[in-house]
């Protein structure tokens, strides 16, 4: 694509440009801004290498067309649009002149290529506008060359470099080629615009692949076509490791359309194949046809003794005893609590839940022989490419440098893709075949074969003094894992509101050991703690005979020390929630009986979020969610304001979703629920309409994946209390009786 | 078993099982692959296809049934995305993921040819189709947009026709 760099120099070890010429003229430019996702990688390449193996973040072509490298896994959050917005911002183009191509795996050439944690924005907001600028200011050299002035006389606008003086102007286009021979500028040093001139950052820009989703073109995953490719299915114990003793592998075989099936006992840990029988076809319902023919017969192991409710059991138990672990503890809780002019406790319950994408789990590989190794091509919706090939490498024994792995567009993430589970079995598979193999789960392999948000019990009691304030706050949290160690996705942060905010407080640990996977959800542990902190402050507000805005405010006037990394900005989150009572309209309205508003706010993923549900009970338990407004603080700049609402509105409703009516239930170590029916995700008929608003303040620019979430079940459970007077301490709201007289 | 119907305004012949789902016929036999699979269940609406017209599971649907129908799916709606529903969707910018939403366009330009205003509570009673993304207000506005979008047009015509009349 290009010929040999030009004035490609190493600017720092940590700041690359590199400026290249295009074939059929035109500029290339390549950057590389921070090697924190790649280090191990660059320092085998050696300067010299990195240097050749920086790709391009853009093209700018002699017709003016610019196209721009979208490097991170599209999942929904709007990423795809957003870095590109980014660097054709200061790049200064018109954005409907941009393309914007997704880019493969290459953890050399991209940093951190992954979607999770809402990081993107506060990771690349500067670095990619970094980017476009070091290109404007080559552009800028180019045109004061081209036109004979000086640098400083030219200015830029939508694609253009213009001499005011003297009325002349050039396009990018007319000037990328010579742009090409240029030294390549020092990326620390290059200028960025002052934000108040701001043309496309701040501004409603639509999805870069709407046109391409109304009209059906096979963009994810799952529509992955290759010549000559089979289909596969890929049968596993229902319970969570346990092995295949034998199955009726020949009467499978025989069925139509079969071309393979393969049993394997499982290679490497947990993580890596599990055990099972894989079954291709000519066609992926020739293959799950023929699975429902399989009669395997499993050796369950360990798991098969679990249940939900022997879990709820032994939490209960385990909460009668001191915490098997103390995380953190200061101010004297006992006396506080003995001093307190009234106690209140309560246990707080939340059930394992599954990611349900859309779009079920799915890769598609291609195993070329090379002698005795060979190489792999695979095509996969995943949040962690990067750690899929790792883990693809490991499990089949090949180099990482034997595996390609391309991005597709990705229906749905909400952490279920930060594994990449799939992406083993369809390389095994399409290594024993030989041919390329299409691995697609079925909905009820991906409702039972998930890794769950954990599930949890809180434990709390807490002290109030004769005024209605907080003195005292005690926490036995019990969860999964080992000894001191919680199961990934089931630990508690040091840092969760109300501490630090509370004169005295406690909270501790036992765990129970848990066989099945666990993971991370969409706002991992803040969407469940959020649940059980917010509805026991509400509690508190209650039993201080306080308004429970008034009582949360008065909470956050009250921090004790720093919380550190990682804790509330008190400040901001006091903004958000002055600002979401006041949209809501809570200190005037009055509702009847039956209605009423509830209010919650958390912090997480760098975002302070507070939310008011209103919501309505018949008299008979049928509950309506009436409205909902969120009022949230991410820093100084909205990127991208129509994609923000949007995922605001979609995260709200998540968690409400999750709320009314979603529970994984374990028996005898299986997942009960199959589908969307015992796993119900929300219909439109259940969405109240959501109303946004954003407090922008001076702070980092900050992500909006997650952080929306966590308010809302428990803005919405303490609407039902405000409604009903029925308090709810455990989840989905769907088991509970909430009809009132 | 060779099957012939009409799919996007083409008579198309498949030779494939008779219970065969028509979702799997389109996306692995005729490489059509805008209807999405979810759930196989009837439960999603992700795999929505037009079937005489209709909004209809298509993963639910063994091609036996369709001998003879008339099939439209996302890729026939229009030639260049310019269907009022299409333009709607893109105006306000309604997807995420993107995965549902084949579906839901496939199940919104069903119910505006039979109700050419619907309100919120026929928009909710007939767009029964998930959105994992939550992406529902915006749908449900892309729906109105689209009404509307559809009303304008059909005012054009009518008075080009008066004029031409």
């Amino acid at each position: 694509m290009s010929t040999p760099t030009r004035g490609r120099r190493p600017l720092s070890r940590r700041h690359f440009l590199q400026v290249s010429t295009l074939a059929g003229g035109g500029l290339l430019l390549g950057a590389r801004i921070d090697l924190s996702g790649g280090r191990a990688a660059l320092a085998a390449a050696g300067d010299e290498g990195v240097a050749a193996a920086l790709n391009a973040y853009v093209r700018i072509t002699p017709d003016g067309l610019v196209t721009i490298v979208a490097k991170n896994p599209e999942i929904g959050q709007g990423v795809k649009t957003m870095l590109p917005m980014m660097i054709a911002e200061e790049l200064d183009v018109a954005w409907e002149n941009v393309r914007v191509e997704q880019g493969d795996l290459d953890p050399v050439r991209y940093p951190d290529q992954s979607a999770g944690g809402s990081r993107a924005t506060p990771r690349d907001f500067e670095p990619m506008r970094r980017v476009g600028a070091a290109g404007r200011a080559l552009l800028v050299a180019a045109a004061a060359q081209r036109l004979g002035v000086p640098v400083d006389e030219l200015e830029t606008e939508a694609g253009v470099v213009r001499h005011r003086a003297s009325g002349r102007s050039v396009r990018y286009g007319e000037i990328a080629s010579a742009a090409a021979e240029l030294e390549a500028p020092d990326l620390d040093a290059v200028t960025l615009k002052d934000p108040s001139a701001f043309t496309i950052i701040g501004t409603p820009v639509p999805g870069v692949d709407n046109h391409a989703i109304v009209t059906g073109q096979p963009l994810f995953g799952i529509d992955v076509a290759l010549p000559g490719m089979k289909h596969a299915v890929f049968e596993k114990c229902p319970v969570y490791g346990g092995r295949l003793v034998r199955a009726n592998l020949d009467e499978v075989r025989a069925e139509p359309g079969v071309t393979h099936v393969l049993a394997t006992e499982g290679i490497g840990s947990p993580d890596g194949l599990r055990s099972g029988v894989a079954v291709v076809a000519e066609s992926w319902w020739a293959a799950e046809n023929a699975r429902r023919k399989l009669r395997a017969e499993w050796d369950e192991g360990a798991g098969a003794s679990q249940s939900s409710e022997g879990f709820e059991r032994q939490a209960e138990e385990l909460a009668k005893a001191s915490p098997q672990t103390m995380l953190l503890r200061y101010g004297d809780v006992e006396s506080a609590l003995g001093a307190a002019a009234k106690t209140v406790s309560a246990s707080y319950a939340y059930p394992f839940l599954a990611h349900a994408t859309l779009e079920p789990q799915n890769c598609t590989a291609r195993w070329v022989a090379e002698g005795r190794d060979g190489r792999l091509e695979m095509w996969v919706p995943t949040q962690r490419p990067e750690r899929g090939r790792a883990l693809v490498a490991e499990v089949l024994g090949l180099a990482e440098s034997a595996i390609d792995v391309h991005l597709t567009r990705i229906g749905g993430g909400f952490g279920r893709r930060l594994d990449n589970d799939y992406m083993v079995e369809a390389a095994w598979i399409a290594r024993e075949v030989g041919a390329p193999v299409k691995l697609l789960w079925t909905r009820e392999e991906d409702t039972r074969q998930d890794r769950y948000r954990p599930a949890g019990f809180h434990f709390l009691e807490a002290g109030l003094d004769a005024n209605g304030r907080l003195t005292a706050w005690r926490n036995h949290f019990v969860t999964f894992g080992e000894g001191e160690r919680a199961a990934r996705g089931a630990g508690f942060r040091s840092f969760e509101f109300p501490q630090w905010f509370v004169p005295s407080y406690e909270a501790g640990m036992s765990t129970m050991p848990l066989n099945l996977p666990t993971g991370a959800l969409r706002a991992p542990t803040a969407n469940a703690v959020s649940f059980v902190m917010q509805s026991f402050i509400d509690e508190l507000a209650h039993a201080a005979d306080e308004d429970p805005v008034a009582f949360r405010l008065e909470l956050l006037d009250g921090l004790q020390e720093s919380g550190g990394e990682g804790a509330l900005d008190a400040t901001r989150m006091r903004g958000v929630l002055e600002l979401v009572a006041e949209k809501s309209g809570w200190r005037s309205k009055s509702l009847p009986k039956g209605s009423g508003m509830g209010v919650a706010f958390h912090y997480s993923h760098r975002g302070h979020f507070a939310e008011v549900v209103q919501a309505t009970v018949s008299r008979a338990g049928e509950l309506t969610v009436d409205q909902v407004w969120v009022a949230g603080d991410v820093g100084r700049f909205i990127v991208n304001p129509s994609n923000a609402e949007n995922q605001v509105q979609g995260a709200v409703l998540d968690g409400i979703g999750q709320a009314l009516g979603q529970e994984i239930t374990l028996r005898g170590g299986r997942v009960l629920q199959r589908d969307f029916r015992g796993f119900p995700l929300l219909r439109m008929r259940q969405a109240p309409p959501v109303e946004v608003h954003f407090l922008r303040t001076d702070h980092e620019t900050t992500g909006l994946g997650e952080p929306s979430l966590p308010p809302a079940p428990p803005a919405l459970c303490n609407a039902i209390f405000a409604a009903t007077g029925k308090r709810v301490r455990s989840l989905p709201l769907s088991r509970h009786d909430l009809s009132w007289s | 078993m060779a099957i012939t119907f009409t799919l996007n305004g083409a008579p198309t012949t498949v030779d494939v099982p008779p219970e065969m789902p028509l979702l799997w016929v389109l996306r692995d036999a005729l490489e059509l692959r805008g209807a999405k699979f979810g759930c196989g269940l009837n439960q999603c609406g992700a795999c929505t296809v037009h079937v005489d017209g209709e909004a209809r599971r298509s993963c639910v649907l063994p091609i036996s049934r369709i001998a003879g129908a008339e099939v439209t799916t996302i890729e026939g709606l229009s030639a260049d995305g310019s269907h009022p529903v299409q333009v709607a969707w893109k105006e306000i910018d309604v997807p995420q993921c993107g995965y549902c939403q084949a579906g839901q366009i496939m199940t919104a330009s069903a119910l505006l040819a039979r109700n050419a205003d619907p309100s919120d509570a026929e928009i909710d009673e007939a767009m029964d189709n998930v959105c994992r993304c939550a992406t529902y207000l915006r749908i449900r506005k892309a729906v109105h947009r689209s009404a509307e979008l559809m009303a304008g047009a059909r005012a054009a015509t009518a008075t080009s026709e008066q004029r031409e009349g």
